[in-house]
């Protein structure tokens, strides 16, 4: 079984977000692959396991997002893609066509990503890349069985969740839930030094950068207001917790 | 021509979902503003009788597409429907929810009319003629501006629960439009639903939600949020430590890698106040923090504290309101 994985670096869960010059200061900030891509590589590898077959990631981003490449490859990935599309100025549309054309050359039966990045959150280039494709999508996906040319998948809708089944091959997104991604071992790190990393860029796609222009245009970048720190209710827990109600009820006339 | 703001009206068994109303209150907004028209599109089966309360929203059209396919939800047929019609009226605009529905979808249409998208937008006002939106980035660390110059339709999707709907205008009808639509070939086929049962309001739409953490100490405290979500009608929320602890489904956490809420009042009990956490809840108009550690962050952003064990306040709290609303 012949499976990608879609993977984004993103900024750490627990970075702090400041401004330099009207835009966000990237500058000592910690890069992580964005976490539901990590359950995406981890579902890529238990099918892997299961069936037999390789994975190959492939991700849009700078030079430095190779450190999540390797990640996924010390995880047990077998190869992969990084296409630099030279620019920053991207948007969801960038990033699905550029994906679509590098996948679009390769094998597959599934592919498989994070149903959403943490940074930006927009929850549409995986859906965007299957539309592309003309593959069917099954997105926040929380079980996942593959089995004789199709596959079965539990995902969140409004208010529970369902099970679709779907031919394969597919796009499939990952929610929270569907596995635990591993660490990569030390033998794992050691390998994927060795295994293939295949860096191109637009040209090598046959792309320029007009058929990949952003279509949004960012007009400006700002930090939320802070939130005031508010009054601690004074009182034993019972004192409080009637004092509490009642400031909901009289001051703040929200119960 | 590109004319026309058009609302793709969610509806779930049967009723209008709240964020729709939201949606055409905005879109009647900009669309004064440039001189156009509001549509909504509705899709279903069944739904048409719903088509003439959108008019008191501020739909001038529905577009009513109705087929057995369409019951359940499924990306493929939703998005034939929708991209086609779309296509033929050629807006200038397409607003969805940014629900589950309506990002799945607006996904696959974007791409199939070669379109930008903004998801999960706060904001929405005309500048320059452009309709400009502010959606949060970095899980609302920080927020941006943005809008589509040229790609039309320009589409959004709009988070639940933050833009106001106006009063209904009482007897205003929309014009409806019956369109028969290829439903194409649905390529997913739908093998169970599962819906969980609750008499409560929805995480996303809710105007209240309880949350616990870490300090709730298992998954049996809960019942403490459960008995004041009952007095006050609300949502029952929890963090991450809560739900990675297995005390509670992943389905109701709240923060970056769980749900996004902006709810009217958010009371976290034994919720340290991570980032993460914070990220999720913090453009909730009142927070109300219950934790014994006066240092915990949380109180840096709340707008009540209660210093104290929560097993002693909670209860006290939920007959207090109980006595209230009595």
């Amino acid at each position: 079984m012949k499976i990608v994985a879609l993977v984004k670096q993103t900024f750490d869960s627990e970075a702090k977000i400041a401004l330099e010059g009207g835009k966000i200061n990237r500058q000592g900030i910690s890069l992580i692959m964005n976490p539901y891509d990590e359950y995406a590589v981890e579902e890529a590898l238990k099918l892997k396991e299961k069936h037999g077959g390789e994975v190959t990631v492939v991700t849009v981003g700078p030079d430095e997002a190779t450190e999540a490449v390797r990640q996924a490859l010390a995880m047990g990935a077998d190869q992969s893609i990084l296409v630099n599309p030279g620019t920053e100025d991207i948007d969801e549309y960038t990033t699905a066509k550029i994906l679509a054309k590098a996948v679009s050359g390769l094998e597959y039966d599934l592919i498989i990503g994070g149903f959403r990045a943490i940074d930006d959150g927009s929850a549409q280039v995986a859906g965007r890349v299957a539309e592309i494709l003309n593959l069917p999508v099954v997105n926040m996906v929380t079980k996942l069985e593959v089995d004789g040319g199709k596959a079965i998948a539990t995902s969140d809708i409004e208010g529970g969740s369902a099970v679709m089944e779907v031919p394969l091959p597919a796009v499939i997104t990952a929610q929270k839930g569907l596995n635990e991604p591993r660490y990569p071992s030390m033998k794992g790190i050691m390998q994927a030094k060795k295994k293939p990393l295949k860096k191109i860029g637009l040209s090598d796609l046959g792309l320029d950068a007009s058929q990949v222009a952003a279509k949004v245009k960012v007009l400006s970048y700002s930090l939320p207001p802070a939130r005031a720190a508010g009054k601690i209710i004074p009182g034993e827990p019972a004192e409080a917790a009637a004092a509490l109600a009642k400031a909901l009820r009289e001051e703040a006339k929200i119960i | 021509m590109a004319k026309g703001i058009l609302v793709f009206a969610e509806q779930r068994d049967g009723k209008i979902k709240k964020v729709t109303y939201e949606l055409l209150s905005a879109s009647k907004k900009i669309a004064n503003q440039l001189g156009e028209e509001v549509s909504a599109v509705l899709v279903g089966k069944g739904v048409s009788a719903l088509a003439n309360g959108l008019g008191e929203y501020g739909a001038d059209k529905v577009y009513v597409i109705e087929n057995d396919a369409l019951e359940n939800y499924t990306t493929d047929a939703y998005t034939n429907v929708v991209a086609d019609l779309v296509k033929q009226n050629e807006p200038t605009a397409f607003l969805l929810g940014c629900s589950i529905t309506g990002r799945d979808l607006a996904a696959q249409v974007a791409q199939r009319l070669d379109t930008g998208l903004l998801t999960d937008c706060i904001n929405v006002a005309v500048e320059n003629g452009q309709i400009v939106f502010t959606r949060p980035i970095y899980a609302g660390k920080a927020i941006i501006t943005a809008t589509i110059p040229e790609a039309r339709p320009v589409m959004a999707t709009i988070r639940p629960n933050v833009l106001p709907v106006d009063e209904p205008q009482a007897g205003k009808s929309a014009e409806v439009i019956n369109v028969s639509a290829n439903v194409g070939s649905i390529r997913t086929t739908v093998k169970d639903v599962i819906r969980q049962v609750s008499a409560r309001p929805e995480l996303t739409e809710a105007d209240v939600i309880v949350s616990g953490g870490r300090g709730m100490k298992g998954p049996e405290n809960f019942k403490l949020l459960e008995d004041l979500a009952d007095v006050l009608g609300a949502a029952v929320g929890a963090s991450r430590a809560a739900v990675d602890a297995g005390w509670v489904p992943q389905s109701i956490q709240v923060g970056q890698t769980g749900k996004t809420v902006s709810p009217n009042l958010y009371l976290a009990a034994g919720i340290s106040g991570a980032i993460q956490h914070l990220a999720g809840m913090s453009s909730s108009k009142i927070i109300v923090a219950v934790n014994k550690d006066a240092e915990a962050n949380i109180f840096k952003s709340a707008d009540y504290g209660v210093v104290g064990d929560l097993f002693e306040v909670l209860p006290v709290l939920t007959q207090e309101i109980k006595k209230l609303k009595a």
